[in-house]
């Protein structure tokens, strides 16, 4: 992969992400322009009391100055403190980043493998039974909400058979460490993981149908079965790394949309990560956790974004060489 | 061996496309025979039948498709075969090569491995050399060896095509059949590839069929040469004859329909062929040419044309050759008189 | 005298887009599943419709009488139960239907009106114009939908409008840059030079020939927009943005949650709202499909 296409991917997702870090700081501006008065709820402030927590603040100062302090506070990760607990916005996001992370990791991985498996059997069957019944499936599961399959698995699972806990991510009266501890949380994780999983598979499924279906109509593949390659070799070899090439972009640009959609998903199961910290923020609201948020879940569909254009990079040969 | 008998014969072949129950048909009953060494010329119109009747061979068509007759290499019937002789005996005793368009090979594979890929299949060696192997093909067809590590996307149309021959060859077959392989390169490069052939053909005694749309360059390198029209061959015979005193009224404006630069004459009276090839589920009734036909009189389009003899080995479907007694012209003017290209 | 005077060129258009919708329509009935689709839509339009004859009003809004007993499943209480303050959740689904609907369609209508006119604007003029045009659709790509949207509800408030709005405005960037890229190659083609040539203003150009040209894709786009939309609002509402006031099917899906309709083992109460969202999802993703299909005749022939 050349240097200058690396270089070039790299600059566009950083003038990107300053766009959004100044977006940012404007949308909340609009939100709440008396962040003393929101802070401060419910306590009689005098005058003086109220302007020298202004001043703390540095909100006495003009929009742009506001604003230099916000980019220099930023560049240092300091997001401010929550409103709710008084932490460091970051401290939280990072206390909550882990379960997310692995609750939308495995997800996105079960997801994408089975995905592409019902997507290929689809596709290379095409107008057979098990295309009608794969995509019957897939567009039903992608047409639902996905924190009401939650709601029903948690029905189904959890209340109604027992197998599963109903929320959470472990067992707060267990004192379980090492291997059992990790056995309470996988259990935990089952069912979001599978809600998130059934939820997300179908658009996989769909994509690789329609990517192998284009491929198919290639002449490479008449070439490949007249040298003698069993159909099944003629498939694999062939149509399906050529087919997985927008697959593979789409799983990395997914990851990063996940990441702040799986908020209604963990809520409904209590899954202690951003999401959840998302949703109880709104209750506030807790403005400076929102921001910090906000911050995070864009940045992450930019990173992930721009893996996506060098994974496509260098898997793509044509584009490599460019 | 000997090379009086036929490698390949080929007999009442029928190809029809079934697609969502439309029948669709290609090839219409084509007798073809071909000896090692020897260079037929299939020559026709695009939409003719030709290129279906290419991958008929090889039992290559989109599943569904109805391939009826028999297609016998060496004696045994390729339509016939089940599945695992059918595999070893692709590329191995006939290859094809395809038009060197950038998707006929798989973009995204160097170009070294899928040569090795056919090596491989058809290896009863284990201890093959591949990467040896497939430098030498390079080198064969006029390319440097270390180009095995390019993808088809770096490759010039010219190359691409080479490298096709090459891999053609991969496993020695005695036949190959050609599709089109000159027609997407520019004029030079056509000469070096058709070169190339006839080099290839004499150093291992290849059998070649030559398909194209383009009658000149079949001139050349043809021993034979047979024209389809509609799914049927309308003429065939020794190559120089067919191409000089064509015997069929579409051989001859397909030999016309190339304008020589510079001619004075040929600019004032362009022949080619009017109209379009017929639409394979509405053929015309009786011959199916009589449509555009600058010769036709009043019986084609009641009489069922066949294959008759025009000569030393030489076959015509044309009532002009039949010896039936013939009538009023169908077409208004004089026919266009037929244009010889280059003198024998 | 004349006898019929000749049809003007008007005219002429008009007949040939009238034959292409029938041949269109005919190729629709015969594809299966764009017909279930349209059916199972049809259908849950006329009940949404017919809301004030199949379910009355006032059940909205009564609460625990000895009439409307609470937590009462539909053998108890049909046809649907109730919830936990007794309300029938036939009535609220009936009700919702229509609200989940105009927010669906309203929505959509918004976010691909402003999406096509940026994509056709931003590819034909090209140039600096389409440049920062596209710049700022991508950029609205990269904001995670979900975030965005949340802040923009809680600025404005909980609303139907609102909602409709702040929809409408975070989901236009995707058929912008479809609908950009087909214009594209539109601009390229013969004949936009040759009326180019003729003397046609850019606005004769795009609005005669572009417009047509591209108002299949759009139509298709949209149809296929609607589920993304219907999903979002269900989210949004499902988060504590709905309208109190307005109950909407992802609204009784927040309340159902919130009240403890799991636990209680009610299923009665989320899982009809949820069965309508899929249904009018898949529905405009059914006849969505069919209409790519139709309009693109490549797709039908690969399958």
């Amino acid at each position: 992969m050349s240097v200058r296409y690396v270089t070039r991917k790299v600059f566009g997702s950083l003038a990107t992400l300053l766009f959004v870090i100044c977006f940012n700081f404007f949308l909340f501006r609009i939100v709440s322009n008396d962040p003393v008065a929101t802070l401060f709820r419910g306590r009689n402030l005098t005058d003086s009391q109220r302007d020298e927590l202004t001043h703390q603040f540095g909100l006495d100062k003009s929009i742009w100055g506001q604003f230099v302090d916000y980019l220099e506070q930023t560049a240092q990760l300091n997001l401010g403190r929550s409103y709710q607990t008084n932490q460091p916005v970051w401290d939280e996001i990072l206390d909550a980043a882990g379960p997310t992370i692995a609750l939308v990791g495995v997800s996105a991985i079960l997801s994408a493998v089975f995905g592409v498996m019902l997507g290929i059997a689809a596709a290379w069957r095409r107008r057979t039974k098990t295309d009608y019944t794969v995509t019957g499936f897939t567009m039903t599961t992608y047409s639902m909400p996905d924190f009401w399959l939650g709601m029903l698995l948690l029905l189904a699972f959890a209340v109604g058979l027992g197998w599963f806990p109903t929320g959470g991510i472990e067992d707060p009266a267990s004192t379980a460490t090492g291997l059992s501890k990790l056995a309470d949380q996988a259990q935990h994780m089952f069912l979001p993981a599978l809600t998130l999983t059934l939820a997300y598979l179908g658009e996989y499924a769909i994509v690789m149908r329609s990517s192998l279906l284009d491929t198919m109509r290639e002449d490479y593949l008449v070439l490949a079965r007249a040298k003698g390659l069993r159909d099944i070799l003629v498939r694999n070899r062939h149509a399906v790394p050529n087919a997985l090439l927008p697959v593979v972009a789409l799983t990395a640009i997914n990851f990063g949309f996940v990441l702040s959609g799986a908020i209604a998903v963990e809520a409904i199961f209590s899954w202690p990560g951003l999401g959840l910290a998302s949703y109880e923020a709104l209750q506030g609201p807790d403005l400076p956790m929102l921001q910090g948020m906000f911050l995070v879940f864009s940045a992450a569909v930019i990173f992930f974004n721009l893996l996506a254009d060098l994974l496509y990079g260098y898997l793509d040969p044509r584009v490599r060489r460019a | 061996m000997s090379p009086e008998e036929h490698f390949l014969r080929v007999r009442d072949l029928h190809v029809t496309y079934a697609p969502r129950g439309a029948a669709i048909p290609a090839v219409r009953g084509v007798d073809l025979d071909l000896h090692p060494g020897e260079t037929l010329g299939l020559a026709g119109e695009s939409g003719c039948g030709k290129s279906s009747m290419a991958a008929a061979l090889l039992r290559l068509l989109p599943k569904g498709t109805k391939v009826t007759g028999e297609v016998l290499l060496d004696g045994e019937d390729v339509l016939k075969m089940k599945p695992g002789r059918l595999r070893a005996v692709r590329w191995t005793d006939l290859a094809i090569v395809f038009q060197g368009a950038l998707h006929t090979l798989n973009p995204v594979q160097r170009v070294g491995d899928q040569i090795g890929e056919a090596i491989r299949l058809h290896s009863k060696d284990g201890r093959v050399r591949v990467s040896t192997r497939v430098g030498e093909l390079l080198e064969l067809v006029g390319l440097p060896a270390r180009r095995a590590r390019d993808y088809p996307h770096e490759l010039s149309g010219g190359q691409r095509q080479r490298v096709l021959i090459g891999l053609a060859l991969a496993c020695e077959p005695r036949l190959l059949v050609a599709d089109e392989p000159t027609t997407a390169l520019d004029v030079m490069v056509q000469a070096q590839v058709l070169r190339l052939l006839e080099d290839l053909q004499k150093e291992f005694g290849l059998g070649i069929i030559f398909i194209t749309h383009d009658l000149s360059t079949l001139a050349d390198l043809s021993d034979r040469i047979a024209v389809m029209y509609a799914g049927r061959i309308v003429e065939q015979g020794p190559a120089e004859q067919v191409f000089t005193h064509a015997a069929h009224p579409y051989t001859r404006a397909l030999g016309a329909a190339f304008p020589v630069i510079g001619d004075p004459a040929f600019r004032m009276n362009p022949s080619g062929v009017p109209g379009d090839p017929p639409d394979p589920r509405f053929l015309p009734s009786g011959c199916p040419f009589h449509p555009r036909c600058s010769a036709a009189v009043d019986i084609c389009p009641s009489t069922d044309v066949e294959l008759w003899p025009a000569g030393e080995g030489r076959r015509a479907a044309c009532v002009h050759v039949s010896g039936a007694p013939q009538t009023t012209s169908l077409r208004a003017g004089p026919s266009p008189a037929p244009r010889a290209r280059r003198t024998p | 005298m004349n006898a019929v005077a000749a049809p003007s060129p008007r005219q002429i258009t008009w007949q040939r887009r009238r034959r292409a919708l029938a041949a269109a329509w005919r190729d629709f009935r015969g594809h299966t599943p764009g017909m279930v689709g349209l059916i199972v839509l049809a259908l849950i339009i006329l009940m949404a419709l017919a809301a004030p004859l199949i379910a009355d009003e006032s059940g909205l809004r009564a609460i625990n009488t000895t009439e409307n007993p609470t937590w009462a499943s539909p053998s108890e209480f049909g046809p649907l139960g109730t919830d936990n303050f007794g309300r029938s959740v036939w009535t609220q689904f009936v009700w919702s239907a229509r609200i989940s609907l105009v927010v669906g369609l309203a929505a959509t209508l918004i976010a691909m009106l402003i999406g096509s006119v940026v994509g056709i604007v931003a590819g034909f003029l090209g140039g600096i114009v389409g440049s920062i045009l596209m710049r700022v659709t991508e950029w609205f790509l990269v904001i995670p939908f979900l975030p965005l949207a949340i802040v923009l509800a809680a600025i404005l408030g909980p609303s139907i409008l609102n909602i409709i709005i702040v929809i409408g405005i975070t989901s236009w960037p995707s058929t912008a840059r479809v609908i950009c890229a087909q214009v594209l190659t539109l601009r390229e083609r013969d004949y936009v030079e040759r009326s180019r040539a003729l003397g046609a203003s850019n606005w004769h150009l795009m609005t005669r020939h572009v417009v047509p040209n591209v108002a299949p894709l759009i139509l298709a786009n949209t149809t296929l927009t609607v589920p993304v939309v219907i999903l979002s609002e269900a989210t949004l509402s499902f988060l504590g943005f709905g309208d109190p006031a307005n109950l909407s099917w992802g609204t009784m899906l927040d309340q159902a949650f919130q009240f403890g309709a799991i636990t209680q083992e009610a299923w009665w109460w989320f899982i009809p709202p949820g069965v309508g969202i899929l249904l009018v999802a898949l529905s405009f993703t059914l006849i969505g499909t069919a209409l790519e299909e139709i309009l693109d005749p490549r797709l039908k022939e690969r399958g």
